[in-house]
């Protein structure tokens, strides 16, 4: 029976020669992630009520990334726990070096084929390297250090195929809230999101990730790309050790659910409204829209290439008075890349604020909280009433090209014209 | 049989458990509860309350908080359109029954309703009509049945330390 590449991670995972979609299976885990907020603290007190110790602790990595710095009493103590637990589990711990999303593939963890859960929504990331990769709650993810295994229904797989090629301007955060628009927050109805053709093909890793992680706002359960040429000489240069790509591509003939089609080359930058990523529009569709904040910042927004993108438009300029331009940059990794290239020094010179590598204000944590009534524009996922600060606040989500372009210009606007400006 | 609580569409789970509070204590956690859409809810919620809603309930993040602090306040079970899929998992793995249904449920909020897990059926309790759900898995009943994936574990690793 042919079968999807998503298919075939969980048949292998679930010890059988093959599954169907729609059939409920118990699947061993392959990797089990987990962060600061939803690991320790909330899955030690059900392993110790079950008396049962880890699957195996050489297949559980935590990182922390959501009380960091730790700024709070209480988020000094939620810190403070996952070191201690780390050293008493003794398990993998990246403490304080980035956001989870990012330091699992960077350090290695992922590669094709594998079958992995994470405590955290945009887990479907890990899809981007050919993973079977997905978020569970906190007591799922302690069922699963217990046992390591956890049920899964076979899902049915959504194809998503962008031909052409992103023209100067463009990123793949675009093309998220492009379909987040046209497909709708359930559109992928938690099912395997898949994505391909020409233009995914020319995707660095980090532009992949972001098409992957954002796989949560269409509502899928992951979001696969099939491994080539590109994921393995990233995985190869991360250490991991993956197989040649050809052995883990869905077959020609499986059978696709749904197979939606778009033309790269006719994609403008898309801002989304508040307060959902399925409000998006082209960016020149927002005239007279003003912000007091742009951020750059989550695991979907402030990567190195994001990083390098927005300070391709910022160099040499300065924020429009009245805008506070943070940059909260993905992993530690990624700034002192970023730092190493001249990247950091130009948002500095445009007068940013530099916070920690960490979620920050992207879940509503830290000091940089958004007040009342702030406007702001977003690199992050999900613009959420209340999610980054003050209900009354509004945000805007944006590639990092456009959220640079707001800083510098103080409102909304497509970020190809100052592009071309500086072109000249 | 409960009271009804009706919401809309796209309940995220920022409004369910806002991030100002994931730091705090459940009860303070679920006291904010769904305040940006109803500063109401938390404190008039009953245990054995039911909650009908539209599509996407739940989508957001995988934080379990959403549903505990829906459990915190005595909600019996969620009748929605659609759910967000990790809340959905969370849910029945917390013990709180979560039923898919594309088409309407006739009745207002307040009305008295009840909802039979096992028989996958909303009873109005006024009218008497019954809306069929569709049934859960049977594995998925015995989770529930048995209080959730914890309590359901917990049988399992007892079991296996008699055997040995
Ligand atoms: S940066 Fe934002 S989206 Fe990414 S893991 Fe942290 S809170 Fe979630």
């Amino acid at each position: 029976m042919p079968m999807t590449l998503a298919q075939k991670i969980i048949a292998r995972a679930a010890g059988r020669e093959a599954v169907a979609s729609g059939e409920v299976v118990t699947a061993a885990v392959d990797l089990a992630m987990i962060h600061d907020s939803g690991g320790p603290r909330r899955v030690e007190p059900i392993l110790k009520r079950l008396g049962a110790g880890l699957f195996d602790k050489d297949r559980v990595v935590l990182i922390s990334d959501h009380f960091v710095p730790g700024n709070t009493p209480q988020s000094q103590e939620i810190l403070d726990g996952a070191r201690h637990w780390a050293k008493q589990r003794d398990v993998t711990f990246y403490d304080s070096l980035g956001i989870c999303h990012v330091v699992l593939p960077e350090r290695g963890h992922l590669k094709p084929g594998l079958f992995v859960v994470g405590g955290d929504s945009h887990s479907p990331t890990g899809g981007a390297f050919g993973a079977y990769m997905f978020g569970i709650g906190a007591t799922e993810m302690a069922g699963v250090l217990a046992t390591g295994e956890i049920w899964i229904r076979v899902p049915e797989t959504i194809f998503i195929e962008w031909t052409g090629r992103l023209g100067p301007g463009l990123t793949a955060k675009d093309i998220m809230l492009a379909l987040c628009g046209r497909l709708g927050m359930d559109g992928g109805r938690y099912q395997a999101v898949q994505y391909g053709g020409d233009a995914i093909a020319h995707l660095d890793m980090q532009e992949r990730m972001t098409l992957a992680n954002m796989a949560a706002e269409l509502g899928g359960q992951t979001g696969l790309i099939a491994p080539d040429a590109v994921t393995f000489d990233y995985l190869c240069a991360a250490g991991a050790d993956p197989d040649p790509p050809e052995l883990w591509q869905g077959d020609a003939d499986a059978v696709l659910d749904e197979h939606h089609v778009f033309d790269a080359d006719a994609l403008a930058p898309q801002i989304a409204a508040p307060h959902s990523p399925a409000n998006s529009a082209d960016a020149e569709l927002y005239p007279d829209t003003p912000v007091d904040v742009a951020y750059i910042g989550a695991c979907t927004g402030a990567k190195y290439g994001d990083l390098k993108r927005a300070a391709e438009l910022l160099r040499g300029k300065s924020c429009a008075s009245g805008v506070t331009l943070l940059v909260a940059p993905a992993s530690r990794r990624d700034q002192d890349r970023a730092t190493a290239e001249g990247i950091m020094a130009v948002f500095e010179d445009a007068g940013a604020r530099i916070l920690p590598n960490a979620c920050g204000i992207c879940a509503g944590y830290g000091t940089a909280r958004l007040g009342e009534d702030v406007t702001c524009i977003s690199s992050t996922a999900r613009n959420f009433r209340g999610r980054m600060g003050a209900a009354s606040s509004k945000v805007y989500l944006g590639s990092p090209y456009s959220v640079a372009a707001a800083a510098v210009t103080g409102h909304l606007c497509d970020p190809r014209n100052l592009l071309a400006a500086r072109a000249l | 049989m409960g009271r009804v609580f009706r919401f809309g569409d796209d309940i995220d789970t920022d409004v369910l458990a806002p991030g100002q509070y994931m730091a705090a204590p459940l009860d303070v956690l679920a006291s904010h509860c769904l305040e940006a859409v109803d500063p109401e809810f938390a404190g008039a919620v009953q245990p054995g309350d039911l909650i009908l809603a539209g599509r996407n309930f739940g989508m957001g993040s995988s934080r379990e908080q959403a549903a505990q602090a829906l459990k915190q306040l005595g909600i019996a079970g969620i009748v929605a359109h659609s759910f967000g899929g990790i809340f959905y998992r969370n849910a029945i793995n917390l013990g709180l029954p979560v039923f898919a249904l594309e088409t309407p449920i006739a009745g207002e909020a307040g009305d008295s309703m009840t909802l039979d897990v096992e028989a996958a059926t909303l009873t109005h309790d006024g009218t008497g009509a019954i809306t069929r759900l569709e049934p859960l898995p049977d594995f998925l009943i015995t989770l529930i049945r048995d209080g959730g994936l914890v309590p359901h574990l917990e049988k399992r690793f007892a079991a296996r330390k008699h055997s040995q």
